[in-house]
Protein backbone atom coordinates (compact mmCIF):
# COMPACT_ATOMS: atom_id res chain seq x y z
CA UNK A 1 0.00 0.00 0.00
CA UNK A 2 2.64 1.97 0.70
CA UNK A 3 4.06 2.04 -2.52
CA UNK A 4 0.94 3.17 -4.18
CA UNK A 5 0.79 5.98 -1.56
CA UNK A 6 4.14 7.11 -3.15
CA UNK A 7 2.62 7.24 -6.88
CA UNK A 8 -0.27 9.25 -6.14
CA UNK A 9 1.81 11.75 -4.30
CA UNK A 10 4.76 12.36 -6.77
CA UNK A 11 4.02 10.95 -10.53
CA UNK A 12 6.36 9.76 -12.25
CA UNK A 13 8.22 11.63 -14.84
CA UNK A 14 6.84 11.20 -18.13
CA UNK A 15 9.48 10.71 -20.74
CA UNK A 16 10.51 13.78 -22.30
CA UNK A 17 8.91 14.34 -26.02
CA UNK A 18 9.86 17.82 -26.68
CA UNK A 19 13.05 16.76 -29.34
CA UNK A 20 10.33 14.48 -31.16
CA UNK A 21 9.58 17.49 -33.18
CA UNK A 22 12.92 18.29 -33.79
CA UNK A 23 13.93 15.09 -35.20
CA UNK A 24 10.61 14.68 -37.37
CA UNK A 25 11.66 18.50 -38.36
CA UNK A 26 14.77 16.70 -39.34
CA UNK A 27 13.73 14.12 -41.18
CA UNK A 28 11.24 16.43 -43.17
CA UNK A 29 14.29 18.61 -44.25
CA UNK A 30 16.20 15.71 -45.44
CA UNK A 31 13.24 14.78 -47.65
CA UNK A 32 12.92 18.17 -48.48
CA UNK A 33 15.91 18.75 -49.69
CA UNK A 34 16.58 15.52 -51.33
CA UNK A 35 13.88 14.93 -53.60
CA UNK A 36 13.71 18.34 -55.07
CA UNK A 37 13.66 17.89 -58.51
CA UNK A 38 15.67 20.46 -60.41
CA UNK A 39 12.05 20.66 -62.61
CA UNK A 40 12.20 23.20 -65.49
CA UNK A 41 9.52 25.27 -65.60
CA UNK A 42 7.81 24.02 -69.07
CA UNK A 43 7.42 26.28 -71.94
CA UNK A 44 5.78 24.08 -74.34
CA UNK A 45 3.13 21.45 -74.18
CA UNK A 46 4.93 17.82 -74.02
CA UNK A 47 1.94 15.23 -74.06
CA UNK A 48 3.87 12.33 -75.23
CA UNK A 49 2.84 9.33 -77.09
CA UNK A 50 1.79 5.94 -75.96
CA UNK A 51 3.66 3.06 -76.33
CA UNK A 52 3.73 -0.52 -74.86
CA UNK A 53 7.46 -1.46 -74.88
CA UNK A 54 8.69 1.32 -72.91
CA UNK A 55 11.59 0.93 -70.91
CA UNK A 56 12.62 2.69 -67.36
CA UNK A 57 15.65 5.08 -67.68
CA UNK A 58 17.45 4.32 -64.90
CA UNK A 59 20.16 6.89 -63.67
CA UNK A 60 18.22 10.18 -63.64
CA UNK A 61 21.32 11.65 -63.06
CA UNK A 62 22.79 10.68 -66.00
CA UNK A 63 19.57 12.22 -68.33
CA UNK A 64 19.57 15.02 -70.21
CA UNK A 65 15.56 16.41 -71.59
CA UNK A 66 15.25 18.18 -74.98
CA UNK A 67 11.48 19.52 -74.65
CA UNK A 68 9.67 19.41 -78.01
CA UNK A 69 6.20 21.09 -78.89
CA UNK A 70 3.41 23.68 -79.16
CA UNK A 71 4.30 26.78 -76.37
CA UNK A 72 1.92 26.60 -74.07
CA UNK A 73 1.59 30.38 -74.18
CA UNK A 74 -0.01 30.58 -77.66
CA UNK A 75 -0.91 34.13 -77.69
CA UNK A 76 3.36 35.26 -77.43
CA UNK A 77 4.67 32.57 -79.39
CA UNK A 78 2.18 30.82 -81.83
CA UNK A 79 0.97 27.46 -82.31
CA UNK A 80 4.71 25.98 -84.07
CA UNK A 81 6.48 23.49 -82.44
CA UNK A 82 8.92 24.91 -80.24
CA UNK A 83 12.39 23.26 -79.05
CA UNK A 84 13.06 24.02 -75.28
CA UNK A 85 16.23 23.66 -73.46
CA UNK A 86 16.40 23.66 -69.79
CA UNK A 87 14.82 26.89 -69.24
CA UNK A 88 13.86 28.48 -72.26
CA UNK A 89 13.38 28.34 -75.99
CA UNK A 90 16.39 26.99 -78.31
CA UNK A 91 17.15 26.40 -81.93
CA UNK A 92 18.10 23.59 -83.73
CA UNK A 93 21.57 25.25 -83.38
CA UNK A 94 21.76 25.61 -80.30
CA UNK A 95 21.71 21.51 -79.13
CA UNK A 96 25.74 21.28 -79.68
CA UNK A 97 26.00 23.68 -77.42
CA UNK A 98 23.29 21.88 -74.69
CA UNK A 99 25.37 18.37 -75.27
CA UNK A 100 28.77 20.01 -74.50
CA UNK A 101 27.10 21.71 -71.58
CA UNK A 102 25.36 18.87 -70.09
CA UNK A 103 28.64 16.71 -70.44
CA UNK A 104 30.45 19.83 -68.98
CA UNK A 105 28.07 18.99 -66.23
CA UNK A 106 28.48 15.74 -65.69
CA UNK A 107 32.11 13.79 -64.03
CA UNK A 108 33.67 12.83 -66.50
CA UNK A 109 33.19 8.97 -65.87
CA UNK A 110 30.08 9.34 -66.60
CA UNK A 111 30.48 11.79 -69.51
CA UNK A 112 29.56 8.70 -72.62
CA UNK A 113 26.64 7.57 -70.36
CA UNK A 114 24.44 10.14 -70.73
CA UNK A 115 21.08 9.64 -72.35
CA UNK A 116 19.08 12.11 -74.15
CA UNK A 117 15.27 11.92 -73.18
CA UNK A 118 13.40 13.16 -75.90
CA UNK A 119 10.31 14.99 -74.51
CA UNK A 120 8.30 15.29 -77.69
CA UNK A 121 4.78 16.16 -78.04
CA UNK A 122 3.13 13.72 -80.20
CA UNK A 123 1.21 15.96 -82.46
CA UNK A 124 4.89 17.35 -83.43
CA UNK A 125 5.80 16.57 -86.96
CA UNK A 126 8.97 14.98 -87.48
CA UNK A 127 10.71 17.25 -89.22
CA UNK A 128 12.04 18.91 -86.49
CA UNK A 129 12.53 16.35 -84.35
CA UNK A 130 14.86 14.89 -87.03
CA UNK A 131 16.88 18.36 -87.14
CA UNK A 132 17.32 17.90 -83.37
CA UNK A 133 18.25 14.08 -84.32
CA UNK A 134 20.74 14.77 -86.53
CA UNK A 135 22.17 17.67 -84.16
CA UNK A 136 22.86 14.76 -81.54
CA UNK A 137 24.43 12.70 -84.18
CA UNK A 138 26.79 15.38 -84.80
CA UNK A 139 27.67 15.93 -81.58
CA UNK A 140 27.82 12.30 -80.43
CA UNK A 141 25.06 12.05 -77.77
CA UNK A 142 24.06 8.70 -79.50
CA UNK A 143 22.37 7.56 -76.57
CA UNK A 144 18.68 8.71 -76.98
CA UNK A 145 15.02 7.77 -75.74
CA UNK A 146 11.92 8.80 -77.03
CA UNK A 147 9.77 9.38 -73.99
CA UNK A 148 6.73 7.76 -73.88
CA UNK A 149 4.42 6.77 -71.27
CA UNK A 150 2.49 3.19 -70.59
CA UNK A 151 -0.14 2.86 -73.38
CA UNK A 152 -3.72 2.68 -71.68
CA UNK A 153 -2.42 5.44 -68.57
CA UNK A 154 -2.91 8.74 -68.78
CA UNK A 155 0.02 10.99 -67.92
CA UNK B 1 7.82 37.47 -7.96
CA UNK B 2 5.27 35.83 -5.96
CA UNK B 3 3.87 34.81 -8.68
CA UNK B 4 3.42 31.18 -10.08
CA UNK B 5 5.56 29.99 -12.84
CA UNK B 6 3.83 29.95 -16.58
CA UNK B 7 2.98 26.94 -17.38
CA UNK B 8 4.96 25.23 -20.14
CA UNK B 9 2.88 25.01 -23.40
CA UNK B 10 2.01 21.83 -24.42
CA UNK B 11 4.59 20.97 -27.18
CA UNK B 12 2.97 17.36 -28.07
CA UNK B 13 1.09 18.11 -31.09
CA UNK B 14 4.37 19.45 -32.61
CA UNK B 15 5.24 16.41 -33.65
CA UNK B 16 2.06 15.53 -35.11
CA UNK B 17 2.12 18.43 -37.03
CA UNK B 18 5.29 17.55 -38.05
CA UNK B 19 4.62 14.75 -39.41
CA UNK B 20 1.48 15.61 -41.17
CA UNK B 21 4.02 17.52 -43.34
CA UNK B 22 6.32 14.79 -43.77
CA UNK B 23 3.73 13.06 -45.10
CA UNK B 24 2.49 15.46 -47.75
CA UNK B 25 5.90 16.03 -48.86
CA UNK B 26 7.06 12.37 -49.29
CA UNK B 27 3.24 11.78 -51.24
CA UNK B 28 3.99 14.89 -53.00
CA UNK B 29 7.27 14.96 -54.43
CA UNK B 30 6.85 11.49 -55.66
CA UNK B 31 9.87 11.30 -58.51
CA UNK B 32 8.34 10.72 -61.65
CA UNK B 33 10.03 7.87 -63.74
CA UNK B 34 10.97 8.83 -67.26
CA UNK B 35 10.28 6.07 -69.93
CA UNK B 36 10.58 5.73 -73.14
CA UNK B 37 11.78 3.68 -75.99
CA UNK B 38 15.77 3.49 -75.70
CA UNK B 39 17.37 3.69 -79.57
CA UNK B 40 20.87 4.59 -80.27
CA UNK B 41 21.77 7.05 -82.92
CA UNK B 42 23.96 5.86 -85.74
CA UNK B 43 27.45 7.73 -85.97
CA UNK B 44 28.11 10.90 -87.61
CA UNK B 45 28.87 10.02 -91.12
CA UNK B 46 31.84 11.54 -93.34
CA UNK B 47 30.55 13.23 -96.39
CA UNK B 48 32.44 11.01 -98.90
CA UNK B 49 31.35 7.60 -97.17
CA UNK B 50 29.91 5.63 -100.33
CA UNK B 51 26.47 4.22 -99.87
CA UNK B 52 26.73 0.13 -99.41
CA UNK B 53 24.61 -1.37 -101.44
CA UNK B 54 22.43 -3.84 -100.17
CA UNK B 55 20.33 -6.42 -101.69
CA UNK B 56 17.06 -5.60 -102.69
CA UNK B 57 15.37 -8.63 -100.89
CA UNK B 58 17.19 -8.09 -97.74
CA UNK B 59 15.72 -4.68 -97.14
CA UNK B 60 12.19 -4.45 -95.78
CA UNK B 61 11.23 -0.61 -96.53
CA UNK B 62 8.49 0.94 -94.39
CA UNK B 63 8.06 4.31 -95.58
CA UNK B 64 5.37 6.73 -93.51
CA UNK B 65 4.03 9.85 -95.42
CA UNK B 66 3.08 13.34 -94.01
CA UNK B 67 -0.74 12.01 -93.79
CA UNK B 68 0.78 9.35 -91.38
CA UNK B 69 -0.20 6.48 -93.87
CA UNK B 70 2.33 3.18 -93.79
CA UNK B 71 3.64 1.41 -96.92
CA UNK B 72 5.31 -1.48 -96.57
CA UNK B 73 7.40 -3.22 -99.21
CA UNK B 74 5.24 -1.37 -101.79
CA UNK B 75 2.04 -2.40 -100.22
CA UNK B 76 -0.33 0.21 -98.08
CA UNK B 77 -0.17 -1.43 -94.66
CA UNK B 78 -1.67 -0.53 -90.97
CA UNK B 79 0.18 -0.16 -88.04
CA UNK B 80 -1.45 -3.11 -86.54
CA UNK B 81 0.46 -5.44 -89.12
CA UNK B 82 3.93 -4.25 -89.09
CA UNK B 83 4.43 -6.32 -86.05
CA UNK B 84 4.09 -9.49 -87.95
CA UNK B 85 5.32 -8.46 -91.18
CA UNK B 86 8.56 -7.82 -89.40
CA UNK B 87 8.66 -10.89 -87.43
CA UNK B 88 8.16 -12.45 -90.83
CA UNK B 89 10.97 -10.76 -92.83
CA UNK B 90 13.40 -11.86 -90.11
CA UNK B 91 12.66 -15.18 -89.93
CA UNK B 92 14.92 -17.68 -91.82
CA UNK B 93 14.08 -19.35 -95.23
CA UNK B 94 17.45 -20.44 -96.82
CA UNK B 95 15.44 -21.20 -99.97
CA UNK B 96 12.78 -18.77 -100.41
CA UNK B 97 14.55 -16.69 -102.71
CA UNK B 98 11.49 -13.80 -101.35
CA UNK B 99 13.42 -13.95 -98.10
CA UNK B 100 16.44 -12.04 -96.73
CA UNK B 101 19.64 -14.16 -97.78
CA UNK B 102 21.63 -15.02 -94.40
CA UNK B 103 24.80 -15.80 -93.01
CA UNK B 104 26.93 -17.14 -90.50
CA UNK B 105 28.11 -14.79 -87.48
CA UNK B 106 30.23 -16.33 -85.12
CA UNK B 107 29.08 -15.78 -81.55
CA UNK B 108 31.91 -15.93 -79.17
CA UNK B 109 30.09 -16.56 -75.89
CA UNK B 110 28.49 -20.32 -77.66
CA UNK B 111 31.58 -20.90 -79.50
CA UNK B 112 30.37 -21.18 -83.03
CA UNK B 113 28.46 -19.93 -85.86
CA UNK B 114 24.78 -19.41 -86.01
CA UNK B 115 23.10 -18.45 -88.98
CA UNK B 116 21.28 -15.33 -88.20
CA UNK B 117 19.58 -13.29 -91.43
CA UNK B 118 20.70 -10.45 -93.89
CA UNK B 119 17.79 -8.76 -93.45
CA UNK B 120 17.39 -4.74 -92.88
CA UNK B 121 14.81 -2.55 -91.95
CA UNK B 122 14.41 0.57 -93.60
CA UNK B 123 12.40 3.54 -92.09
CA UNK B 124 12.06 6.32 -93.82
CA UNK B 125 9.35 8.87 -92.78
CA UNK B 126 8.46 12.22 -93.88
CA UNK B 127 9.19 15.31 -92.30
CA UNK B 128 5.43 15.97 -91.81
CA UNK B 129 5.08 13.04 -90.43
CA UNK B 130 3.69 13.25 -87.23
CA UNK B 131 5.54 11.76 -83.84
CA UNK B 132 3.17 10.28 -82.44
CA UNK B 133 2.44 7.73 -85.73
CA UNK B 134 6.77 7.74 -85.54
CA UNK B 135 6.49 6.33 -81.84
CA UNK B 136 4.00 4.02 -83.05
CA UNK B 137 5.79 2.40 -86.14
CA UNK B 138 9.03 2.30 -83.34
CA UNK B 139 6.95 0.96 -81.21
CA UNK B 140 5.26 -1.84 -83.36
CA UNK B 141 8.97 -2.86 -84.65
CA UNK B 142 10.49 -2.64 -80.77
CA UNK B 143 7.95 -4.98 -80.50
CA UNK B 144 8.52 -7.51 -82.89
CA UNK B 145 12.30 -7.89 -81.94
CA UNK B 146 11.18 -8.29 -78.14
CA UNK B 147 9.09 -11.19 -79.31
CA UNK B 148 11.16 -12.55 -81.62
CA UNK B 149 14.03 -12.32 -78.56
CA UNK B 150 11.66 -13.60 -76.00
CA UNK B 151 11.01 -16.81 -78.57
CA UNK B 152 14.71 -17.35 -79.03
CA UNK B 153 15.04 -16.75 -75.23
CA UNK B 154 12.22 -19.77 -74.45
CA UNK B 155 13.70 -21.65 -76.83
CA UNK B 156 17.38 -22.04 -75.53
CA UNK B 157 16.95 -21.69 -72.36
CA UNK B 158 12.92 -22.25 -71.55
CA UNK B 159 12.39 -18.57 -69.75
CA UNK B 160 11.43 -15.29 -71.59
CA UNK B 161 13.85 -12.33 -71.84
CA UNK B 162 12.69 -10.24 -69.99
CA UNK B 163 13.15 -13.04 -66.79
CA UNK B 164 17.09 -13.42 -68.21
CA UNK B 165 19.51 -12.69 -65.36
CA UNK B 166 22.54 -13.99 -66.94
CA UNK B 167 24.08 -11.64 -68.07
CA UNK B 168 25.87 -13.64 -70.64
CA UNK B 169 22.73 -15.07 -71.96
CA UNK B 170 21.00 -12.16 -72.37
CA UNK B 171 24.07 -10.89 -74.53
CA UNK B 172 23.65 -14.24 -76.46
CA UNK B 173 20.33 -13.40 -77.39
CA UNK B 174 20.97 -9.93 -78.13
CA UNK B 175 23.63 -11.19 -81.01
CA UNK B 176 21.26 -14.27 -81.93
CA UNK B 177 18.58 -11.28 -82.39
CA UNK B 178 20.02 -8.10 -83.35
CA UNK B 179 18.08 -5.21 -84.53
CA UNK B 180 18.74 -3.87 -87.83
CA UNK B 181 16.84 -0.82 -87.99
CA UNK B 182 18.14 1.77 -90.43
CA UNK B 183 16.46 5.81 -90.54
CA UNK B 184 16.92 7.65 -94.02
CA UNK B 185 16.83 11.16 -94.09
CA UNK B 186 13.83 12.17 -93.91
CA UNK B 187 12.02 13.61 -97.56
CA UNK B 188 10.18 16.49 -97.31
CA UNK B 189 6.86 15.78 -99.77
CA UNK B 190 4.53 16.76 -97.82
CA UNK B 191 5.31 19.44 -96.57
CA UNK B 192 5.51 19.95 -92.61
Amino acid sequence: MSRFKKDSKKETAAINTSSLPDIIFMLLFFFMVTTTMRETSPKVKTKVPEATEIQKLEKKSLVSYILIGPPINKRLYGDNSRIQLDDQFATVKDIGEFVARERQARNEADRNKITTSLKVDQSTKMGIVSDVKQELRKSSALKINYSARRAGKSN
Amino acid sequence: MSKRAVPEINAGSMADIAFLLLIFFLVTTTMDVDTGIIRKLPPPVEDNQEDIDVKDRNVLKILVNSHDLLLIDGERGDVRMLKDKVKDFMALHPDNESYPEIKPKLIEELGKEVMVSKGVISLKNDRGTSYGMYIQVQNELARAFNEMKNDKSLQMYGVKYTQLVDDKKIKIINKLVPVPISEAEPENVGGE
